[in-house]
């Protein structure tokens, strides 16, 4: 089975700073990924080159079967397929929670608006909170905001959804809703990549665990083998800073 | 004969200052619509990741807002019609404010696109909304409610500012004073009349900015 995302000795930089170097990456249909890393290694820019908010430098990175880089690709239909989760949730402000969820299957995929408002009231049902889909973003909590940026990106029926650091930001009380809504999600069978120093999360539902330092991809492991038997000396140096807490 | 109390001449001669007074409030509506629509456009233009089009907009922006506004009014109704292309006196006055404005239009809406989060384009984006359907859906409703008081501001100019249409024999409030004046002399009584006219408009639409203003601050939709 080809992957659902494929890196192959991609490349980039930020001007001279070299931040993804020859990474080499997949991720299978219905596999969750987790990447983590010190801040700085690479790994918000990896997971946002998927769906092109930035270009990759050179090598190549096919995603759903399309070269994401090519210039005839159809990036606004390929990232139909791709929903993404930022650090700082980016829900739409002047709009009340549903019509967050409903904006974009209203306007992008064309669907009825009887046929979004009932899949968006499903979705907030679904992240647990039915109740508030009249209420503005600036209402509500951290943990609700980044419940319903979850639920606005599954609106799109995504094959794939991606995660930058989707609790970063959340008090601690919060997270735990939060990570609830992703592993319903890992129960599914959703493709996911999710950057995150939530190590429990990764243990518990991961299938595979990508450690980068310095825009390398320094060790891939299943979660069993990488906290019992981490392979390099950056990870195991890691390991002991993140888990002493 | 009744003694000619203060202010006879004003009441004397209403309808024709009034008169004037529906086209001065009628040049305003029409120019400032036009601004706005052109205005957004141009100032959407200086953002977009298209140098053409951003270079379009920069020279657009600095040559209308750099030369003053009387010099454009008589370009339109004096300049063109050498080159074959003849508007009336009204046109002429509705299309050089309307230009002219709309350049500052552009810069109150630019800074207001560039004062929203990049995390909205962002996500927008990443849902498969175009450029031009993310700034229509996301981007440019938040710019505006940021920028109503700069344009409120703005359209309080240009309505001052339609008096400049006098000039070219437009018909409009000020033009209206000048023909009063020139028939009876009474000066200080008719620009008196005339200046209080124009308070009739500005600070009704000042009042109403201000009230806009307060509406959106309440609604307290920040991200």
């Amino acid at each position: 089975m080809a992957p659902m995302i494929s890196f192959r000795k991609v490349n980039k930089w930020f001007g001279s700073n070299h931040v993804l170097k020859d990474v080499t990456f997949d991720v299978v249909e219905g596999e969750v990924v987790v990447i983590c890393g010190p801040s700085g290694s690479g790994k918000s820019t990896l997971i946002r080159c998927i769906n092109r908010l930035e270009p990759i430098g050179n090598g190549e990175l096919v995603v759903d079967g399309i070269s994401v880089n090519d210039r005839k690709a159809d990036i606004n239909r390929l990232r139909q397929e791709i929903g993404i989760v930022f650090q700082s949730f980016n829900l739409f402000p002047h709009m009340t929670a549903l019509e967050n969820i409903t904006l974009a299957p209203l306007k992008v995929r064309k669907m009825s608006k009887e046929e979004a408002e009932a899949t968006g009231l499903r979705l907030l049902a679904r992240v647990g909170m039915p109740e508030k889909a009249n209420a503005y973003p600036a209402h509500l909590s951290g943990g609700q905001q980044q419940r319903v940026a979850i639920a606005r990106a599954l609106a799109m029926h995504p094959k794939i959804m991606l995660f930058d650091e989707p609790t970063s930001a959340l008090d601690p009380e919060m997270i735990k809703e939060v990570l609830d809504a992703m592993k319903d999600l890992v129960k599914d069978g959703m493709t996911m990549v999710v950057v995150t120093h939530e190590m429990g999360f990764a243990r518990e539902v991961s299938h595979r665990i990508t450690f980068m330092d310095n825009g390398i991809i320094v060790e891939e492991n299943t979660p069993a083998e990488f906290f019992a038997n981490p392979r390099s000396e950056r990870t195991k140096q890691f390991l002991s800073k993140i888990l002493k807490h | 004969m009744p003694p000619d109390y203060v202010g006879k001449v004003v009441i004397d001669n209403l309808p024709l200052l009034l008169e004037g007074f529906w086209i001065t409030i009628w040049l305003s509506i029409l120019s400032s619509l036009i601004s706005l629509v052109l205005g957004t456009v141009i100032g959407v233009a200086r953002i977009v990741p298209f140098r053409p089009l951003r270079s379009f907009g920069t020279v657009y922006v600095e040559f209308f807002r750099n030369t003053p506004l009387l010099i454009q009014l008589f370009f339109f109704y004096h300049g063109l019609p050498r080159a074959g292309i003849t508007f009336s006196a009204f046109e002429s006055a509705l299309w050089s404010l309307a230009i002219y404005h709309a350049a500052y239009v552009a810069e109150a809406v630019r800074a207001g696109i560039q004062s929203i989060h990049r995390g909205q384009m962002e996500a927008a984006r990443s849902l498969g909304f175009s450029y031009l359907a993310t700034m229509r859906y996301i981007i440019l409703p938040q710019a505006f409610a940021i920028v109503i008081p700069p344009l409120g501001n703005l359209f309080i100019a240009l309505l001052k500012n339609t008096s400049l249409a006098s000039t070219i024999a437009v018909a409009e409030l000020l033009y209206q004073g000048e023909v009063l004046d020139s028939r009876t002399f009474r000066t200080f009584e008719i620009f008196t009349a005339v200046g209080i006219l124009y308070l009739c408009l500005t600070l009704p639409l000042g009042g109403f900015v201000n009230l806009v203003e307060r509406r959106l601050a309440r609604a307290g939709r920040g991200a």
